[in-house]
């Protein structure tokens, strides 16, 4: 009844039948995938670590408090708006980052640096602003062995609260720190022409895939500690 | 994204490459030998150096063992050689500790994990999926240096003054946390923490490597379902690392903060010497969580590698089609799933909700369903099958008894309320030596001695290897198997002297003979050691396909060269198990034969037809004969 008669000496030819990648991307962008889903773990692990001592502790500090102050003013109390700066200044880096792989392949130099310029600068001023918090809360006395932000019913502060802001959003800043050196490589190589000669962009395609995970954390690590 | 299309040479970037490189340039000795990029000596190097430190922990164990039988005795060898860790002759208490620690450490992660995964899925993956390297063959060289030196920083502590790490393999907290609770939580623990980073490094660029290229690069043919059972094994086992050892990772960053940085995520209300320590809030078991959520998925990790090589050697030394190939991905599947949610099992006595101990024992006892269906597989397989009994066949049937018997306490320590007397007593011990520890080494052993013709292009010799199979078999079951009965005494892990005490006494007849039984084994793998090492240089030249196997390694030349195939890479036309197909001319039919040259064995299945026989239809497809078929009737007809 039924003859595949054409079948026999041709090999099966679905995407998953080999001699091609099923996801059509070469193997760079799958390894990066992988690594950003490898990643994923390791920010999930922190930041349930982080879910599990604040349920444990009876209180914790009111983020309201902690996050109040912006640079330059005097005993202000602007809950949120610093911080709410440095997430859109992350959050545009994302967008000048897919304007750049766009640029990318349309394979024009000459945009794809413009876009990769502001996407560092992004970066840059991210990281800028961190330090300045950073040092800013340590000046009020936030450091790994004190927290001295009492927790929101009153009672002494959890010390952990400011150990785990320290530790996450460390680790992430490394992550945008990595994530700015590698695209100020990626920017060189665009400026020697490298991917010109290659023919296409993909290069910048995958740091992006890399920009925006660290910009989708930081999400997470903004909801957990400055919202909730 | 959609729009843009991906050339097939950026697809398969490294078959271009590979193609016209070699044999054009010279490599000198460092770019052949030491920072080889070619997936072929990467394996080697990580065998080699996986056998050098199996057998370092072998002797840590040896080692131990003395003390534990000889508890009393003093051996002033002990002092020449270990100096002031065996000062009067006697081991020093601390020093056991560690021994007891780098023994697990370098057993489970740097011989199974990085040992065995690291050599076979380096040396197969590009060699069975029809590839002429890995992916990235520059990530593959750093995976094996980040490797190699995790294993020189854990080997180098135990050249500081307090010693190697000691706080057991699984480094709870406040042991690891706090350098000052004992000798083994000073600089040998930080030396342990620097040495796993490296690992869990090694083991990331590894396991991307080898996902990608199993995605990416399977030769024309090589669908999912034509992938040999080992490159399933290699699959999930680097998916699961993937997953899990980042969340090692992220417990290991907060460690190192409570050590060095005196944070509190682990630590609380503790004393050291009547003196109260600042730390409080924090908590240790959410360390034994994190830890767990790794340490589970790595026991499986460390199986499954060694699974998926008994599938092949089993199949191809009985002749026959693996039983159940689907059911075997399947149950790869299962376990990979499951794997995740079973950590709990761990930590029964440590304090958790009851309820919730009974979820983990609920998904833990499931677990023996897949295992299950893959050793009732393997039996199915050697049932009636032509069985070549090569020392690899041995040795994979050796990991398939040692799956029952340890997967049979299994079931015992899965219940919590059977868990609550057996816990951390020597039936733990019992059971994860036979069932991952045994089971593990064994399929390593069997992949050595099957792949080894393919490594080397010499044979081993058949006669030491058997000698090898049945001392280390019988030795193993006599080490381990009184154990369980020690378990069930009471009798606790991790004691330095535990036949001291008045209820255990009577137990120092069987330490003393687990002891001699160890040494006997250390011994027969001082066989395996000559075997290995002598006919890298002497053994018989191999020929291509010394065990008429069909996957595609065996059709690469013997000489190796970079690349793999002279030519093109073949195509694949049929799954890897068609041994003893029926009308077919020989026992086995290579997965590069392509349909129309066996008419005579092809059935209806290999089209893709599953209806009635007699319906199909097919220019390479000879209906069986009409005798036959009548034959075949006769008895319904009766």
């Amino acid at each position: 009844m039924s003859t595949v008669a054409h079948l026999e000496e041709e090999v099966k030819s679905s995407a998953w039948s080999g001699g091609k990648s099923p996801f059509s991307v070469e193997y760079g962008k799958l390894m990066m995938w992988f690594f950003l889903l490898s990643d994923v773990f390791t920010f999930s692990a922190l930041l349930i670590f982080y879910g599990a001592m604040r349920f444990k502790s009876h209180s914790w500090p009111d983020p309201d408090v902690v996050f109040r102050s912006v640079p330059g003013v005097e005993h202000g109390e602007y809950p949120l708006v610093f911080v709410g700066i440095m997430t859109f200044i992350l959050i545009a880096s994302s967008v000048t980052m897919v304007l750049a792989v766009e640029a990318g392949h349309r394979n024009s130099r000459k945009e794809v640096l413009n876009w990769m310029f502001w996407t560092i600068l992004g970066g840059i001023t991210f990281l800028s602003c961190q330090a300045w918090e950073w040092s800013h809360l340590m000046h009020e006395g936030m450091t790994l062995h004190h927290n001295p932000f009492i927790n929101a019913d009153g009672s002494t502060g959890a010390v952990q609260f400011g150990q785990l802001f320290f530790v996450i959003t460390g680790f992430h800043g490394f992550h945008v720190f990595t994530g700015v050196v590698i695209n100020i490589v990626i920017t060189i190589n665009v400026l020697l022409g490298t991917y010109e000669r290659r023919g296409h962009y993909l290069m910048v395609e995958k740091v992006g895939l890399y920009w925006h995970f660290v910009d989708l954390v930081w999400v997470f690590v903004f909801t957990l500690f400055y919202l909730v | 994204m959609a729009s843009q299309v991906i050339s097939p040479e950026a697809v398969h970037h490294h078959d271009v490459h590979g193609h016209d490189a070699h044999g054009h340039h010279h490599e000198s000795f460092l770019s052949k030998y030491v920072f080889s990029m070619d997936h072929k000596m990467i394996a080697k190097q990580f065998l080699i150096t996986g056998i050098i430190m199996g057998v370092i922990g072998m002797i840590l164990s040896i080692l131990f063992r003395i003390q534990l039988a000889w508890p009393d005795k003093e051996f002033p060898l002990l002092e020449v050689i270990l100096g002031k860790w065996g000062e009067g002759g006697r081991l020093n208490p601390a020093f056991y500790l560690s021994l007891v620690t780098i023994h697990g450490t370098i057993m489970v992660f740097f011989v199974l994990t990085a040992g065995l995964s690291g050599t076979f899925s380096n040396l197969l993956i590009p060699y069975q999926v029809g590839a002429r390297d890995m992916a990235s063959p520059f990530m593959n060289m750093l995976s094996y240096w980040f490797f190699f030196s995790a294993s020189v920083v854990m080997i180098c502590s135990f050249f500081v003054e307090t010693g190697p790490a000691g706080p057991g393999w699984t480094i709870y907290p406040p042991l690891s946390a706090l350098p000052k609770a004992m000798p083994g939580s000073g600089t040998g623990m930080t030396m342990w923490l620097i040495s796993m980073a490296m690992f869990i490094a090694s083991s990331l660029l590894g396991g991307i490597n080898y996902i990608s290229t199993i995605l990416n690069m399977r030769t024309k043919g090589m669908s999912m379902t034509r992938m040999p059972l080992t490159i399933w094994g290699f699959l999930l086992t680097a998916i699961l690392g993937l997953l899990s050892f980042p969340v090692l990772f992220a417990a290991v960053i907060l460690l190192i903060f409570d050590r060095s940085f005196g944070t509190s995520f682990y630590l609380s209300d503790i004393y050291i010497g009547g003196e109260a320590l600042p730390n409080s809030g924090g908590s240790p078991i959410l360390f034994q969580h994190l830890f767990w959520f790794l340490g589970h998925p790595e026991v499986y990790i460390i199986i499954m590698p060694a699974l998926g090589i008994t599938s092949e050697v089993i199949s191809t030394n009985s002749r026959k089609p693996i039983f159940g190939y689907r059911a075997m991905i399947g149950s790869f599947l299962g376990i990979s799933f499951l794997s995740f949610i079973v950590w709990g099992h761990h930590m029964f006595v440590t304090g958790m909700n009851p309820f919730l101990g009974s979820v983990f024992m609920f998904t833990t006892l499931i677990i023996a369903v897949p295992s299950a269906v893959k050793t009732f597989n393997y039996l199915a397989t050697l049932w009636r099958g032509n069985i070549q009994f090569t020392p690899a066949m041995m040795f994979a049937i050796g990991l398939v008894s040692f799956f029952i018997t340890g997967g049979v306490t299994g079931l015992w320590l899965g219940n919590p309320s059977i868990d609550i007397n057996l816990h951390d007593t020597y039936f733990v011990v019992a059971h994860f030596h036979i069932v991952m520890g045994c089971s593990a080494i064994f399929g390593m052993l069997a992949g050595v001695y099957h792949w080894y013709p393919k490594m080397f292009g010499r044979m081993m010799d058949n006669k030491l290897g058997y000698l090898h199979f049945y001392l280390t078999f019988i030795s193993a079951y006599l080490v381990f198997f009184p154990m369980h009965f020690m378990g069930l005494d009471g009798v606790p892990r991790r004691y330095y002297t535990f036949t001291e005490f008045e209820m255990f006494t009577k137990w120092i007849a069987l330490n003393k003979f687990i002891t001699l039984a160890a040494i006997l084994g250390a011994v027969a793998q001082v066989l395996f050691l000559y075997n290995f090492f002598v006919n890298i240089f002497k053994g018989k030249r191999a020929p291509q396909n010394p065990w008429h196997s069909n996957t595609l390694e065996w059709t690469t030349p013997v000489e190796h060269f970079h690349g793999n195939w002279p030519g093109e890479i073949p195509a694949v036309y049929r799954w890897p198990y068609d041994y003893s197909k029926p009308g077919a001319e020989e026992d086995f039919i290579p997965q590069t034969v392509p349909l129309s040259e066996t008419v005579s064995s092809n059935t209806p299945h290999d089209f893709g037809f599953h209806g009635d026989e007699s319906q199909f239809v097919h220019e390479y497809y000879q209906p069986k004969n009409v005798s036959a078929a009548v034959e075949q009737n006769a008895p319904q007809a009766n």
